[in-house]
């Protein structure tokens, strides 16, 4: 196969060169090339904020490149909006599934393409049509008639891919494919891959999982801060050298880790279980500890926080937090000392409309004024404090959190829970879509969070984290329990684990003892 | 190969599911007929009775039917009591001051409410106004253009001139009764089985669907949302003025005060019939359905002797009552 691509110009099926885009003032891409042949895997890897994104939206047609030129099968190719990218053949699978929930599998397949007579359906071709581009999948719960919502994420994929394929694809672009999938629907998907493969399909891969990468794909391109800085087939390079490529960096001094002493246990779950997820779940959090809780998307992490803290329900279980115990509601849990991150920023975690002093004393509005008044110059100065602690970037505290930055918001979301002073930090994906230098931040302070500060007489705190990123989980926290399928496993000591051990856990294989 | 095993599950989920959904509403629908036909004096399980309850239903169900199609596609139309107005204002001039047919000055009274839906649609989709909001506007727009025309008063018709008008929704004459129901109600039953079939076979009716359920994925695919969504209000609009043509009938005059507050007992007959007013869902059986219910408990209430006043209590209830079993519902399948 890797001689057919280098041999074979004329193969080349996708190419884009010295691609530039920037945003406001960010640099997302900077002369990036990139180009896949047909019946080949191109691999797209970087971290977060790495531009990966970007660049397939650029070549998706959902964003316009401020320079730089691309070609499909040699001709050029300028889409000026999605639809249009897709009429010339490139279909872009985003990590968020783009379906319409209500309608079957044959009518989400054949969407805005549906053959037709003087406007009406012609059903019987629908059908046809949708079963053929299903047929290959091989999946009893892809059926014409079924209605996607009633459809697991992995067979909703499916269907999304078999749109793709409808429409006579010559480019797929998958981005975060395998994210939110069980172990099954990955081996299923890859499957499927390989078979597009051979029809001869160019496939871009995004993924941050190096093994599925080096799996999947025949070459691979590394991106870092919106450049392109690796290229090589995956037979030639290692997964050590394809990490090195794309933190660029020491990854020590990212994770500073103080001399912590964990103290007595504040936070003790048994036997949790919620509505549906969590199962079961039982820890315990010391003050002074930062303890870490791996898994896939939808293992029920996510879950067990928000029932932890009153937001959903707990059908069994015992929950002790300090010197409470049972279940409470968010209001009960402000005040007996806990504060929850919300990994859905701009829905749940603030009041993107609000200013940023507004957002960050919300939870406790006390002690701003007299007789429980509210004095606005009194939250302005409480905020100003943080401001300056967490680098927050904004013309002051009455600017609107809705123009701030991605990572300047998370630390506004940050700064609640300080400024509400709680002991017991619930933090799901804390640095989910921020760059790295917020990221570097942010784990600075959970890192000075658990110390503590015996001389400016701050008490450690507790910190419980959720994220789905293994190397920030393996930098910060000092325990560390996988959860999979609604059930969270033992609790590690951070030296005892691996990327990779945690990797197999999160996904239901058995470790090795 | 593989299709002959699928084929029967795919039949079985199917079925099951849609058949859960349309019976509902229908059961609901015998529930209350029922309760009413043990409460209610014997007058009220009478054929006459069900004729009357048909008409009476007739402008709602015409208006739902519009209605229907702007919900699914996950807007709202507020404008539809006021169009009503406008149009028979409308016929009612044409009537008096051209010397126009009825068949014509019916049209002119479509015509002009599918203009005013035009507009709302257009707005909608240029402004990028949410539809809320337009419509509201849209209320009160043709609400003035409607008293405009009539210079604030009804416009009276010669009766000599309304000839078939008038009896659109009249009982049926001895001599007719071989059409068992009025020339309205067979209309709206028409209009609803053609309804029922655009949204169900039709490219139109499937992205109506599509963009109620998910905007940006119908954007995505091809579908032409902007253009689907001023069809749909332009409907909605021609709708509300065929209901405006039998509110005209009814009353024989062109009334610019009428039909007041018309709008949200149209939506709540799309809603009490498994509308979803998030967009995506919604039927025209269900919404008949629903028009038929809130008819029932005003004339199984009249008839019991109760005042309007626990009409009105009864009817916001079930109102409530058929949004939340819908939401129970959902819980459990998704």
């Amino acid at each position: 196969m890797a001689e057919r691509v280098d041999s074979d110009q004329s193969s080349i099926r996708l190419q884009m060169r010295d691609v530039c885009k920037r945003f406001g003032a960010t640099v997302a891409l900077e002369d990036v090339s990139i180009e896949v042949a047909a019946g080949q895997v191109l691999a797209l890897v970087g971290e977060n904020g790495a531009g990966k994104s970007t660049l397939m939206k650029v070549c998706s047609g959902a964003v316009k490149a401020d320079s730089g030129r691309m070609w499909l099968d040699g001709t050029p190719y300028r889409p000026s909006n999605p639809l249009e990218a897709r009429r010339a053949g490139v279909a872009m699978i985003y990590q968020e599934l783009s379906l319409t929930p209500h309608l079957n599998v044959q009518e989400n397949i054949m969407l805005g393409m549906e053959p037709a007579t003087l406007g009406v359906v012609r059903w019987k071709q629908v059908r046809q049509r949708a079963i053929e581009a299903i047929k290959e999948f091989d999946n009893p719960e892809l059926t014409p008639d079924t209605r996607v919502s009633n459809l697991s994420v992995g067979s909703q994929q499916l269907v999304e891919i078999a749109r793709a394929l409808a429409i006579g694809c010559r480019v797929l672009v998958l981005d975060e494919p395998t994210s939110s999938l069980t172990q099954q629907d990955v081996e299923r998907l890859f499957e499927i891959i390989g078979r597009l493969k051979q029809q001869g399909k160019a496939i871009v891969y995004i993924s941050h999982f190096i093994e599925e990468v080096k799996r999947v794909a025949d070459r691979v391109t590394v991106l870092r801060d919106g450049r392109a800085v690796g290229n090589s087939d995956v037979d030639d390079i290692t997964i050590d050298e394809i990490v090195a490529l794309m933190v660029g960096r020491q990854v020590e001094e990212l994770y500073p880790r103080s001399g912590r002493q964990p103290g007595e246990v504040i936070l003790e779950i048994e036997d949790l279980a919620g509505a549906e997820k969590p199962k079961s779940a039982s820890l315990e959090l010391h003050r002074g500890e930062v303890l870490g809780i791996a898994g896939l998307v939808g293992a029920g992490r996510t879950e067990l926080l928000r029932s932890l803290f009153g937001l959903e329900p707990v059908r069994r279980g015992r929950i002790r937090l300090g010197v409470y115990t049972g279940p409470a509601s968010p209001v009960r849990r402000w005040m007996q000392g806990a504060g929850l991150l919300s990994e859905d920023r701009k829905e749940e975690g603030l009041a993107v409309s609000l200013s940023v002093a507004d957002n960050v004393t919300l939870s406790k509005l006390k002690g701003f004024g007299p007789l429980g008044l509210v004095l606005p110059s009194r939250q302005d100065k409480a905020t100003r404090r943080w401001l300056e602690r967490l680098d927050i970037r904004c013309l002051g505290p009455r600017q609107s959190v809705s123009s701030l930055s991605g990572g300047n918001q998370q630390k506004v979301a940050l700064a609640r829970l300080l400024q509400h002073d709680v002991d017991v930090l619930l933090l799901d994906e804390p640095t989910r879509g921020i760059d790295v230098a917020a990221k570097a931040l942010v784990y600075k302070l959970i890192n000075a969070l658990a110390t503590g500060s015996p001389t400016e007489g701050r008490k450690p705190k507790a910190v419980l984290m959720v994220s789905s990123y293994l190397p920030e989980l393996m930098g910060v926290c000092d325990r560390v329990a996988v959860m999979c399928r609604g059930r969270l496993g033992p609790t590690h000591r951070i030296d005892e684990v691996n990327e990779h051990s945690l990797m197999l856990e999160a996904t239901g294989q058995e470790v090795s003892a | 190969m593989s299709d002959k095993p699928m084929t029967p599950k795919a039949k079985r989920t199917f079925n099951w599911r849609s058949w859960l959904n349309t019976i509902g509403p229908v059961l609901a629908l015998m529930a209350v007929y029922g309760v009413f036909v043990l409460i209610a004096p014997p007058s009220f399980a009478t054929a006459r009775n069900m004729e009357m309850i048909a008409r009476q239903t007739t402008i709602v169900g015409v208006a739902a039917l519009g209605m229907t199609m702007v919900i699914i596609s996950g807007g709202i139309d507020l404008s539809v009591g006021s169009i009503v107005a406008l149009s028979t204002v409308v016929i009612a001039w044409l009537l008096r001051y051209t010397g126009v047919n009825p068949l014509t000055a019916a049209v002119g009274g479509v015509a002009a409410a599918a203009f005013f839906g035009l507009i709302s649609g257009m707005l909608i989709t240029r402004l990028r106004v949410v539809p809320f909001i337009v419509t509201l506007g849209m209320m009160l727009v043709v609400r003035g253009a409607a008293k405009g025309i009539g210079r604030e008063q009804k416009i009276d018709v010669d009766p000599e001139r309304l000839r078939w008008l008038e009896e659109l929704l009249a009982s049926l004459p001895k001599e007719r009764s071989w059409m068992l129901l009025p020339p309205g109600v067979w209309v709206l039953i028409i209009l609803a089985v053609g309804m029922a079939a655009l949204l169900r076979y039709t490219r139109l009716g499937r992205h109506t669907f599509a963009i109620g359920s998910n905007e940006q994925t119908a954007r995505l695919c091809g579908v032409a949302v902007e253009r689907v969504k001023v069809l749909v209000y332009t409907m909605c609009g021609a709708f509300a003025g065929l209901a405006g043509l039998m509110q005209f009938s009814r009353l024989t005059v062109g009334d610019p005060t009428v039909a007041v507050g018309l709008e949200l007992n149209v939506i709540a007959a799309v809603v009490i019939g498994g509308g979803s007013l998030g967009g995506g869902e919604g039927s025209i059986l269900g919404t008949l359905v629903g028009a038929l219910i809130m008819t029932v408990i005003a004339s199984g209430c009249t008839q019991r002797g109760y005042p309007n006043w626990v009409q009105e209590i009864v009817t916001g209830a079930i109102i409530v009552l058929a949004v939340a079993v819908d939401r129970l519902r959902h819980r459990r399948t998704v």
